[in-house]
């Protein structure tokens, strides 16, 4: 039981850092009708940034520093790259944004090198004790942080101007152009609000117990697209439930994984993708989406 | 004042939607477009509230201006905040949306919070049952009240000139009616009206001018009440025989060289 309820929270906690990457996902999704795969270099990108700043700057001021420099990347890309395809087929976006992500990934690749990159979190490798369930610090606090970061972006997305004009242009462009909403900086701001949260799960991804930041970071994030399009790639609530459940299965696959050696070892990382398999088959739009995948 | 100067449009740069159409909507007024399908009245409004280039459709030649300033090229937000708004074919309204945020999403150009409360007031007083269902989803609406909706959503920007296409589509007759008295009403207020419909009856008895696009061409045009008594729109678009009227049509609205081939092709 006691193994349970700790694969369980630490499942909520890579969760966490999920559905914040997905929820990027998903935004983007909603704003621009691109299919995103830029989300596992800009986390890489965001990790690195942390990494080499905290030195000079110091872990705080690196993390907010870092956070800045993934939304400054993605707001780049949509404005470079994206505005400017507005209205090429959605296929050709998504493997554009493929693109990116690998011209991105080999540079940030390069720089890392086989070193594994250091982040001082002030909180260490520390772990707290909830009764007899164990959890590193880190991973607490990114539940944490990350519960805030997602309440805030939903009341956002509910009660802002920005929220609105959100949700009026993703379900319909055109009127939502005629009402005089300015579709292009909907676009870039989903971008900049995707980035920092990308930004924010590669503060936490990066510690304890993960040992630091090395490129296979970037595969992390890969397991937060199975998250989003299980969710329902136009649901927010969606990325979130979605995020937590692949989260929550990862944990669980490779905690019991001496039980399930008859799969061989290992069977955790691909969990995210069967799980999204499986629900795609009896709900071809996920659990929480509304519209096909391909819209024109 | 809003003028269309000899303006041809094309899709694709070979679909000619509208051929050198000119018309004007002076402050203050209420001015009809009829037409049937096809006769190019949705391609003239996307070409003043800047979409054309949504449909890959383009301004060939002719000008737009609004109070002098051409317009032609502005993107559709920028036509918004110059006063110009259009309330879509079809009402468009943000199902997914209430009411209430329907409303906040037309008033996304300003940024003048009292304005906004001002305009939002005189929203609901211009249709109470919008105040009734604020919380309520759009998509929960019937017709005529999303129709009501859409008008409102788009009053919400405070426009000078409205531009409404086709308002009547699939309400029922005594619906339509009130749509009538709404555009009677928000012209009162002194909002101009650009009203593009396939209605004539309710058209011509709110508008003060009307025109007759037939096939991308002004067939028609004049003032709305002797519009009305002419032979074409009375066979064509009131659903009159129109057989005894020959004589009292062509004094005073202009017809053009054209429009008797033209409407013959539908009296064929």
């Amino acid at each position: 039981m006691t193994q349970f309820l700790s694969l369980l929270l630490n499942g909520i906690s890579l969760g966490a850092i999920y559905a914040l990457i997905a929820l990027g996902f998903v935004v983007i999704f909603k704003a621009s009708e691109v299919v995103s795969f830029t989300q596992g270099s800009l986390l890489l990108l965001g990790a690195y940034a942390i990494a080499r700043l905290s030195d000079p700057l110091g872990f705080y001021l690196a993390a907010l520093v870092g956070i800045a420099i993934t939304a400054l990347a993605a707001f780049v890309i949509e404005r470079l790259i994206i505005n400017r395809l507005r209205g090429a087929p959605v296929i050709s976006l998504a493997i554009v944004t493929i693109g990116v992500d690998i011209i991105l990934l080999t540079e940030l690749i390069r720089r890392i090198g086989s070193d594994i990159l250091n982040v001082p979190h002030p909180w260490g490798g520390d772990s707290v004790q909830i009764g007899d369930v164990g959890i590193s610090e880190n991973r607490l606090i990114a539940i944490i942080v990350a519960g805030l970061l997602i309440a805030l972006f939903f009341l956002a997305f509910k009660f802002s101007s920005w929220g609105v004009a959100m949700r009026a242009s993703a379900e319909d462009g055109e009127t939502a152009a005629l009402m005089g909403i300015r579709l292009g900086r909907v676009s870039a701001l989903a971008w900049v609000v995707a980035g920092i949260l990308t930004g924010v799960a590669a503060l936490f991804l990066v510690g304890s117990p993960t040992p630091g930041v090395s490129p296979s970071a970037y595969t992390v994030a890969l397991r937060a697209f199975p998250a989003a399009i299980l969710g329902g790639l136009d649901s927010t609530g969606g990325a979130l439930v979605g995020g937590l459940l692949i989260g929550v299965a990862e944990s669980l696959a490779a905690g019991y994984q001496d039980d399930l050696l008859f799969l061989g070892r290992g069977f955790g990382d691909v969990v995210p993708y069967i799980v999204m398999i499986a629900v795609l088959l009896v709900r071809p739009s996920g659990l929480f989406g509304t519209r096909e995948l391909t819209r024109v | 004042m809003l003028s269309i100067e000899d303006v041809h449009v094309t899709y694709g740069g070979a679909v000619q939607a509208v051929r050198g159409v000119s018309m004007e909507v002076p402050d203050g007024e209420v001015v009809a477009v009829l037409g049937s399908n096809g006769a190019g009245k949705t391609t003239l409004l996307r070409a003043i509230s800047g979409t054309l280039r949504l449909h890959r459709g383009r301004i060939e030649s002719g000008a737009i201006r609004f109070d002098g300033t051409d317009i032609g090229t502005r993107d559709p937000a920028q036509t918004v905040r110059m006063g110009l708004v259009q309330v879509p074919e079809g009402r468009r309204i943000f199902g997914r949306l209430t009411v209430e945020e329907n409303l906040r999403a037309g008033g996304m150009a300003s940024r003048d919070k009292a304005a906004k409360a001002r305009a939002q007031d005189r929203v609901y007083d211009l249709f109470p049952v919008l105040r009734e269902r604020r919380s309520q989803r759009g998509a929960l609406l019937s017709g005529g009240e999303q129709q009501m909706l859409a008008i409102g959503r788009a009053l919400m920007a405070e426009p000078k000139v409205l531009l409404l296409d086709e308002p009547s589509l699939g309400l029922a007759p005594r619906i339509i009616g009130q749509i009538g008295e709404v555009v009677a009403e928000i012209n009162r207020q002194g909002t101009s009206v650009l009203l593009v419909e396939q209605n004539a009856t309710m058209a011509l008895g709110v508008a003060h001018l009307a025109y007759v696009l037939d096939v991308g061409e002004v067939s028609l045009s004049g003032e709305a009440r002797q519009l009305a008594q002419t032979d074409e729109v009375q066979r064509l678009y009131l659903g009159h025989d129109g057989h005894d009227g020959d004589a009292t049509a062509g004094a005073a609205p202009r017809r053009r060289a054209t429009s008797g081939r033209k409407l013959s092709r539908w009296t064929a």
